[in-house]
């Protein structure tokens, strides 16, 4: 069970990753401020994966993760111009 | 390989990948989004190394506070020009080259460790029974080495002063120019009225479950920081002005309290900063319930910036 | 008991890491910036949340699975709210 839970874990991770770089390399603002939501959901996401599978300590620092998520999309949006590729 | 060390390597190579991109995006946005991401992703790798109450400062700090604070900069310095004197590459080069041997030198002393590695791991936790704490994380900083983190808070505000420093004189005291007009009834709007209640309990809980588990007075100030400059954002409520003698108050309050704890040490103990005999936890408590408070107080402040007249929004 | 609840888990687990493969695939395909955004949101909280319904039989006690609870309501509710300001934020500009 702590196997797959870790290999689950593993995959949301490369999900994440296959996510980020299509995010950072998103020509508008508007899509790198997607990072965060795209961190919020997928971090958390391995974060319980590892809560179940040992480390019951996770999910406060799961819980830490979803509310600075949801403080960096909401600072995101409010210091970005979202269509600019330059400054 | 196990499945662990193949998901801590995963964890790593994606770390490094981000990393890579953020010394090579070319805009400052993008630059600052991808060191948010850094800061989250590290504090997955402290989970990975089994180090609970570091990645939880880690996504507190590293991926909300300084994220909001470097793009408060960002936005001051939209309207400059870029400095005409730039890196040339022999200076990127031995940027480089420095790093590359700061990061073989570290990694060399992990691997070089004699066996077992040197430790005070078991003495930290075979003394806890003094202390009346459950954490061994909180009792080295809250009563090993309690002197270090109030110093540690002292430097904190000392930081918050040299920021407002950067105010024009005539500004001195005044309002930070951090204002955002109120969209009521909007999603945002909506968002910090339900997320500050919730923040706040959740670093509440922070501070006061670090005593047996991992979290802690820091953790628990930067989180109630964040909850309070989302409310700035969404206008809920003013920045208080930085000459305020209750904003003042409220800075000073946790460094105040340890140093009345300290010097209560000479009564019921001693010397400085000594805890009394059977009431150490309680003592200890009253103490991270003000450093909590402060810190939370603190780091808002170093985020909204110095004070001057209002920036376009 | 522990076996069903283990394939419980695990069922669970399998369908929330398949939506989030939906959700990525969809991030990585869909050709305009709005259109990735609903992927990114609705299949990857799908996904968490079903995760999440696979972990509760593995916290201990009430309280553990409250909190499980919890984390995902929030993540929802900041999730909806973050995805709405992005998108107005690019309507405004187009």
């Amino acid at each position: 069970m702590r196997e797959f839970l870790l290999c689950a874990a593993g995959f949301v991770l490369a999900m994440v990753a296959l996510g980020l770089v299509r995010i950072l390399r998103g020509p508008h603002n508007a899509d790198r401020m997607m990072a965060a939501q795209l961190l919020g959901t997928g971090g958390i996401a391995v974060l319980l994966l590892a809560a179940g599978s040992g480390l019951p300590a996770a999910v406060d620092v799961a819980l830490t993760l979803a509310l600075l998520a949801a403080f960096a999309s909401v600072a995101f949006v409010k210091s970005g111009k979202s269509s600019g590729s330059g400054e | 390989m196990s499945v662990e060390v193949m998901f801590s390597a995963g964890v790593a190579l994606l770390v490094l990948g981000v990393a890579a991109y953020t010394v090579a995006a070319r805009e400052s946005f993008s630059t600052i989004v991808a060191f948010v991401v850094y800061g989250l992703l590290l504090s997955l790798a402290w989970m990975g190394l089994h180090a609970p109450d570091v990645a939880l400062t880690e996504a507190a700090l590293g991926g909300g506070v300084t994220g909001a604070l470097l793009l408060g900069a960002c936005a001051r310095l939209r309207g400059e020009k870029p400095s005409t004197a730039e890196l040339g590459l022999i200076g990127r080069g031995l940027a480089l080259l420095l790093c590359l041997g700061v990061t073989t030198g570290l990694i060399a002393v992990v691997f070089l460790l004699p066996e077992p590695a040197p430790t005070l791991a078991p003495e930290a936790v075979q003394a806890l029974a003094s202390t009346g704490l459950g954490n061994p994380v909180t009792a080295v900083l809250m009563a090993y080495r309690a002197l270090d983190t109030m110093l540690e808070k002292v430097v904190l505000l000392l930081a918050l002063v040299a920021v407002w420093s950067l105010a024009p004189d005539r500004f001195w005291g005044g309002r930070p120019a951090f204002g955002y007009p109120v969209e009521t009834g909007g999603p945002l709007s909506f968002l910090a009225r339900v997320l500050i209640p919730v923040g706040v309990l959740a670093g509440i809980y922070l501070f006061w479950v670090g005593a047996d588990a991992p979290g802690g007075a820091f953790a628990g100030g930067a989180v109630i920081s964040a909850t309070g400059i989302l409310g700035f954002f969404a206008g809920l409520f003013w920045v208080p002005a930085v000459g305020g003698f209750r904003l003042r108050l409220s800075l000073v309050a946790g460094i105040a309290v340890f140093l009345l704890v300290g010097l209560g040490g000479f009564l019921w103990a001693s010397h400085f900063l000594a805890y009394p005999e059977h009431y150490a936890k309680p003592v200890i408590v009253v103490i991270e319930i003000a450093m909590t408070f402060s810190v939370g107080v603190t780091l808002a402040m170093l985020v909204v910036g110095p004070p001057g007249k209002a920036l376009e929004p | 008991m522990t076996l069903a609840l283990n394939v419980f888990t695990v069922v669970c687990v399998v369908a929330g890491a398949i939506f989030f493969l939906a959700g990525t695939v969809g991030l990585l395909r869909f050709p305009d910036t709005l259109t990735r955004l609903h992927a990114l949101t609705k299949a990857d909280n799908l996904g968490l949340g079903l995760i999440m319904l696979g972990l509760l039989p593995h916290v201990d006690g009430p309280f553990g699975a409250l909190k499980l609870v919890a984390v995902w309501v929030l993540v929802l509710v900041a999730s909806a709210s973050a995805s709405q300001l992005i998108a107005r934020s690019v309507r405004k500009d187009q």
